[in-house]
């Protein structure tokens, strides 16, 4: 570990985890946390319960807000553990001087979020510091859920299985870069930032077996691939010419340097299937997003790795992002 | 006329059919050479495309690349880091650069380093951004730390001419722009005692289009004429580069030693002269530029001309900037690499101790450096 903490420990990738484990994991060691899946699951499997925070700059982007993000993440982190999100907390840090009525805007969009997931938030926290302790506003949301699709795990991909992207990738990612100061880039992408349980509603009732599934947040889809490889040990192989990647977000990823798979969603998730479940999952998927595909299967050809096959023959391996993402020089 | 989409400049030039038409091309060509070639792709840049699009996989193993110095961040000498990082330790200073500059590791760190410790450090995609940053923070001097080849120093040379003519009182510069010609002659025809010793394997060289887009294609003139070495500009995306690789196989087969241009369609032989004019009105030639790895090149980098000296960082802040000159740590061959000599893998702290996270040398740090290439998309395969 470095001696200080660097905006590249925030990055959902390779120097995220290691602060995970060097720091947190170290302390707080048990096996439900060891399990590191999206969503801790207790007692005897019947519930999910998970947390998170939010800072985004800016507050208000295309397609959400800050308030918006913060009901959508932590719901769909119970509902890729097969949960339906049912109560909540939110807890707030103000920076003085902040807009009531932005704020209130803020409260509104996540009430309506609520109502997508039929969740209730039922305990909440304020605390407001001197203007410079925080960016604005944090948000942090904790949420309880109800499973109803039991024994969704990272660690359950074997050979021959199937992987798919709930959508085009990368959407948030390139909205929030677009959006961000110093980069001054017009564009009309609007974030995927989206409450996924009903879509994982519907796989439960379509009868599918859900093998793994997880929403591709912080370090992209490449980082959930990745860690599914290392979590099942297995090869997880990518046609990349299957990739959904929307024009506008491939154009900036060539302008900005970057990579889709790498960037994050907020509404964007992976989901594993067996072979036999592939062409109904495919189905149900494209009942909410006509951009869904079929992207990789599982092997043992490279174990705890993912490659990327080209459609000239060449492969290449697909690395967690490392590192703060950084505009290309020229 | 039909609109430009940007998909139009690249989708075709990623086609999978075609890249392996040049695959089979070069092959059926690679057949007739008497001996292998070694082509220096000079530019970071290729060296990305070329790893991230797997194109050795697809080549001849009698035609092979030699990795060059073209990534501006992988040749900025510690003490030039050491510089940004004292700057941006000033009081009421606002740091800015490009990109991947805010990670690459100095004596006491990074500008990252530096930004988590509270300075105010920032990256732009345009340097044009500085001129926002100064009005909006009219107390604070922001010191623009500029670094790139021909490609980016055209934008510098408009924000000192935008400094100048809208009278910003509060931007200064830290210039750090260097020129690939005068690197390519270092690396065939080194006059440095270190280098001596060394036996350069460079057959051919790939030019990066970009660099031409401003300089035009005739700095490249003296090579096959001087030097004997062909050059083919080329362009970045993997259609590109398969061409230019294909074109120089065909000179070595037909015993040619030309400049030639893949990159039609935007490079010329004279370049963008306006851009020229610019950097020649605000920048000249530093008699000697220190590069990482490689040492002194003479002639190789630029500096603001006298005439705007109030505008030029390192003289206003002389006092606090340190000169010593810091040698890179003892078990790095990024000099090496640079050079052509050794493949990042022959390393003994690749993919160990030197890392994307933990960079030794400076050719890990940049995305666009051989050592992070090859980490991030050859290893093992």
């Amino acid at each position: 570990m470095t001696k200080t903490i660097t905006i590249a420990h925030g990055n959902g990738g390779e120097e995220n985890n290691e602060l995970i484990k060097k720091v947190f994991y170290k302390h707080f060691k048990n096996d439900i946390l060891e399990k590191s899946e999206d969503a801790a699951v207790i007692e005897d499997g019947k519930l999910a319960f998970t947390t998170d925070s939010f800072t985004v700059s800016p507050l208000f982007f295309p397609g959400g807000d800050i308030g918006k993000l913060a009901v959508c993440g932590t719901c769909n982190d119970l509902a890729m553990m097969g949960a339906k999100p049912k109560y909540m907390t939110c807890s707030v840090i103000i920076e003085e001087g902040f807009s009531t009525r932005d704020l209130e805007r803020i409260v509104k969009s996540m009430k309506k979020e609520l109502d997508i997931n039929g969740a209730i938030v039922v305990s909440g926290d304020t605390k407001v510091v001197p203007r410079g302790s925080v960016d604005k506003l944090f948000i942090n949301t904790t949420g309880i859920g109800e499973i109803e699709h039991k024994g969704i795990s990272a660690s359950n991909l074997r050979d021959g299985m199937s992987v798919f992207v709930s959508r085009d990738v990368g959407t948030h990612g390139a909205t929030i870069f677009a959006a961000r100061e110093g980069i001054e880039l017009e564009s009309t992408l609007q974030t995927d930032c989206a409450s996924l349980y009903p879509q994982v509603k519907k796989l439960i009732d379509s009868g599918i077996k859900i093998v793994a599934m997880r929403d591709a947040t912080r370090g992209g889809v490449s980082a959930v691939l990745n860690e599914w490889a290392k979590s099942s040990d297995v090869c997880i192989e990518v046609e990349e010419e299957s990739i959904p990647v929307q024009e506008e977000v491939r154009g900036i990823c060539e302008m900005l340097g970057f990579e889709a798979i790498d960037l994050a969603n907020e509404g964007t998730f992976v989901l594993c299937v067996a072979k036999e479940d592939e062409a109904k999952a495919f189905e149900v998927l494209q009942q909410t997003h006509t951009t869904a595909r079929l992207i990789a299967s599982v092997s043992e050809q490279y174990k705890g790795r993912v490659i990327l096959n080209s459609s000239w023959g060449t492969k290449r391996f697909l690395d967690l992002p490392t590192g703060e993402l950084l505009p290309r020089i020229c | 006329m039909q609109k430009l989409e940007l998909k139009n400049l690249y989708d075709d030039f990623r086609d999978g059919k075609t890249i392996q038409a040049y695959a089979r091309i070069i092959a059926q060509d690679a057949k007739k050479l008497d001996k292998p070639i070694n082509i220096m792709e000079v530019c970071g840049g290729h060296t990305h495309t070329i790893m991230k699009f797997g194109l050795p996989q697809l080549l001849p193993t009698n035609v092979n690349f030699i990795h060059g110095p073209g990534c501006p961040v992988c040749i900025m000498p510690k003490e030039r880091i050491d510089h940004a990082y004292v700057l941006s330790q000033q009081e009421n200073v606002i740091l800015v650069t490009l990109g991947d500059m805010i990670k690459v590791p100095g004596s006491n760190g990074s500008l990252q380093d530096a930004r988590a410790k509270g300075a105010d450090v920032r990256f732009v995609y345009s340097p044009m951004e500085c001129i926002k940053i100064a009005e909006e923070n009219p107390d604070k001097k922001i010191i623009f730390f500029a670094i790139g080849f021909e490609t980016t120093t055209p934008m510098t040379a408009v924000l000192v001419e935008q400094t100048i003519q809208q009278k910003i009182p509060n931007l200064l510069f830290h210039i750090n722009h260097v020129t690939v010609p005068e690197v390519m002659v270092e690396l065939i025809d080194s006059r440095d005692v270190h280098v001596d010793s060394y036996n350069n394997q460079i057959d051919a060289f790939l030019g990066p289009s970009h660099v031409s887009v401003i300089a035009g294609s005739k700095i490249y003139d003296t090579f096959p004429k001087d030097y004997g070495r062909p050059v083919v500009v080329t362009g970045f995306e993997p259609v590109d580069a398969m061409q230019g690789i294909s074109m120089i196989v065909k000179q070595f087969v037909e015993k040619r030693c030309e400049l030639e241009v893949q990159y039609k369609r935007v490079v010329n032989h004279d370049g963008n002269v306006k851009a020229q004019k610019l950097i020649e009105t605000y920048f000249e030639k530093m008699s000697l530029f220190r590069w990482r790895g490689l040492g002194n090149v003479p002639d190789s980098g630029l500096k603001l001309r006298n005439s705007f000296a109030h505008l030029d960082a390192e003289k206003v802040y002389k006092s606090v900037l340190p000169i010593a000159e810091i040698e890179d740590h003892k078990l790095c061959i990024c000099g090496d690499i640079l050079r052509g000599m050794a493949k990042p893998q022959e390393c003994t702290i690749f993919g160990t101790a030197c890392k994307p996270t933990t960079p030794i040398g400076s050719c890990m740090v940049s995305s666009e450096g051989a050592c992070a290439a090859y980490y991030k998309y050859g290893n093992l395969i």
